[in-house]
């Protein structure tokens, strides 16, 4: 079974159609990347499928379960974890404490517990330092843990966002635009994480990206966006290499 | 020891050490009637501007009305422990004011809950707005409540005493604008100082937990937290709530230490809600030791300078709240504090490394 499938999406702010009937099916455990020009409504598929936006038709089963117009919050239960193109990290916690507010629905505690500091909040708060640590090493933060998010070079931030999103352990993990304003160097050190991350947590990734290098490196299948339509999908290679691809996107 | 707890310890501590020095000054002697006077409000305000410091600093919203809750918490519970002094005279004061202290807070948390089901869901400065209304309806209803018990039951009014049509006006318990007479003076100095460090276990654990952080990262990206599966109203209601309700438990304090209670603007009204919140600012937004800090300072100020200057004494008070904003929001100053800081700890670890040479 697929791991995401989506049918015939719709959506229109006012007049404008960002996205129309937008279908795509990803496969469990792959990298799936998703391009497009400015403006091709790339960020607002991402918004329709985390319930940030609901959309005016179509469904979307997440392995199997219909998670359509369902709220945020519950899109995140049921499996999806999300970045976001300008980043939205807590600023004034720290690395760590960012990362551990992506682990709250997974180790709880009562408030009452929290606040009597029973043994229970001893033992949770040290598992979930653990945790959070482990994923950190993943992005090698884990030496900033103590620092604030704010005072975070970009990317680190870029990256702290990944594992922030991973703590919450999602089945489909959605990038938007990770290498954003990043230099070359960082660039391929992100590919070799996200290529980790892939294999390491078994995760199935759909990222937004507009570095041609980093899609056709790492990607194994695309869905190239157009004016909100659907213009091309497939393996990658054969994407890339369609004529029409290469005159909307990439140009002469 | 983690830096957290270290910090928080440092806290509570520092109430300790002021109240040792208190009862210092009170067991030789050499402290003033009106400063004696200071000590319960002292401690009313501490709560305050801590508890408020949950809802502005810590959850990010604006609240206008803290006085309201606090207002809740003292009406609810001088009208408790006068019933009680009344009809259950054998009662013991403790047992009274433990009841009183859970009501005042359960009410003033529900009004807090009451008010934050519909407001908290939007977006934007709605809280401040409504809780500004609310503060100052809460202090006009109970400036008309007559309420009384006698023999016949419970008489009600919101005209005049008059229509209460009471036999025995000694038995009207709340009296419109002339308030609430002869509540037991339960509370003192001590158990001040017990409630405000209660507070702050509770705020600062609260904080330093699990939800505390949902709380914060709330503050932080409303839509980030979202995303990552914070539940955002729940939260929001959790924080605002207990705010209400420690503001209801400063009020329960605030009026069993008086014998007449009345709802001026000057203690529960909009000027008291803003006198909170300048606390809160000036301490610290967030910053729990400063706001409780800043509370004790702006208060005891006023009453140290009439000694010492009394013509200019507002105009050294205003001076001292501009050198404090500066001192706690210029970029210049919090990066000198901040090389100040570092020098110290960098010379204590050169004095340790030397020790350990020897
Ligand atoms: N909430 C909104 N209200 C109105 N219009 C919107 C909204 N969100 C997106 N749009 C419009 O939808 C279109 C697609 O936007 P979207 O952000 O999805 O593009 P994108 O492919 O992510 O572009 P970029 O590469 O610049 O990030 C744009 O024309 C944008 O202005
Ligand atoms: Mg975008």
């Amino acid at each position: 079974m697929a791991m995401l499938e989506v049918k015939n999406l719709d959506i229109s702010f006012g007049g404008l159609r960002a996205v129309d009937d937008f279908n795509m099916t990803i496969e469990k455990g792959c990298l799936y990347g998703l391009i497009g020009p400015n403006g091709a409504g790339k960020t607002t598929v991402f918004n329709l499928l985390t319930g940030v936006y609901k959309p005016n038709k179509g469904i979307i089963l997440l392995d199997g379960k219909d998670i359509t117009g369902k709220k945020t919050i519950d899109v995140n239960r049921e499996g999806i974890a999300r970045t976001f193109q300008n980043i939205r990290l807590f600023k004034d916690l720290t690395v760590l404490d960012n990362v551990k507010v992506g682990l709250h629905n997974h180790n709880t505690y009562s408030t009452l517990t929290g606040i009597l500091r029973l043994p229970k909040y001893h033992k949770v708060e040290r598992q979930m330092n653990q945790k959070a640590l482990d994923i950190l090493k993943v992005f090698d933060l884990d030496k900033e843990a103590d620092v604030l998010a704010a005072n975070l070079p970009y990317g680190k931030q870029r990256k702290l966002e990944i594992a922030r999103a991973l703590a919450t352990e999602p089945k489909l993990l959605l990038l938007d635009e990770p290498a954003a304003g990043m230099n070359p160097n960082e660039t391929q050190e992100l590919m070799d994480t996200i290529g980790f991350v892939r294999k390491h947590f078994d995760m199935t990734i759909l990222l937004i990206e507009h570095d041609m290098k980093l899609v056709s490196g790492i990607c194994e299948e695309l869905t190239v966006l157009n004016f909100g339509r659907v213009l091309c999908q497939g393996k990658t290679a054969e994407v890339l290499n369609n004529p029409e691809v290469i005159k909307a996107y990439l140009g002469e | 020891m983690s830096k957290t707890l270290r910090s928080n310890i440092i806290t509570v501590g520092l109430v300790f050490i002021a109240y040792i020095g208190a009862q210092i000054l009170i067991a030789t002697g050499s402290i003033s009637s009106l400063m004696k006077g200071l000590l319960v409000p002292l401690c009313v305000y501490a709560i305050l501007a801590v508890s408020l410091n949950l809802t502005v600093g810590i959850l990010g919203e604006l609240s206008l009305g803290h006085a309201g809750f606090m207002c809740i918490g003292a009406f609810s519970s001088a009208f408790f422990s006068k019933c009680m002094k009344m009809f259950v005279p054998d009662m013991p004061g403790a047992l009274r004011f433990f009841l009183a202290l859970v009501i005042g807070a359960a009410l003033a948390g529900l009004f807090g809950i009451l008010i934050g089901i519909p407001v908290l869901r939007l977006k934007g400065d709605y809280l401040a707005i409504v809780t500004l209304a609310f503060g100052e309806i809460i202090k006009n209803i109970i400036n008309i409540l007559y309420l009384g018990i006698d023999e016949e039951g419970v008489h009600f009014s919101l005209k005049s005493s008059l229509d209460l049509n009471m036999a025995d006006s000694e038995k009207i318990i709340i009296n419109g604008a002339m308030g609430i007479t002869g509540t037991p003076n339960d509370s003192n100095f001590t158990i001040g100082v017990v409630l405000l460090i209660l507070t702050l276990i509770i705020v600062l654990n609260l904080i330093h937990s699990r939800d505390g952080r949902a709380i914060m990262s709330i503050r932080d990206n409303t839509i980030a937290a979202e995303s990552v599966g914070i539940p955002v109203t729940r939260y929001k209601l959790m924080a605002f709530s207990i705010s209400a309700a420690l503001a209801g438990v400063a009020g329960v304090l605030y009026a069993h230490n008086l014998s007449t209670l009345t709802a001026l603007p000057k203690n529960f009204g909009y000027n008291m809600s803003i006198m909170i919140l300048v606390f809160v600012v000036l301490g610290g937004m967030g910053n729990i030791r400063g706001s409780m800090i800043a509370a004790v300072i702006l208060t005891l100020l006023p009453e140290l300078l009439r000694g010492v200057v009394s013509d200019y004494r507002m105009l050294i008070y205003a001076i001292i709240l501009i050198v404090m904003m500066l001192f706690n929001w210029a970029p210049k100053c919090i990066e000198w504090r901040k090389k100040a800081t570092a020098s110290v700890k960098a010379r204590l670890q050169k004095k340790s490394a030397a020790k350990e040479v020897e």
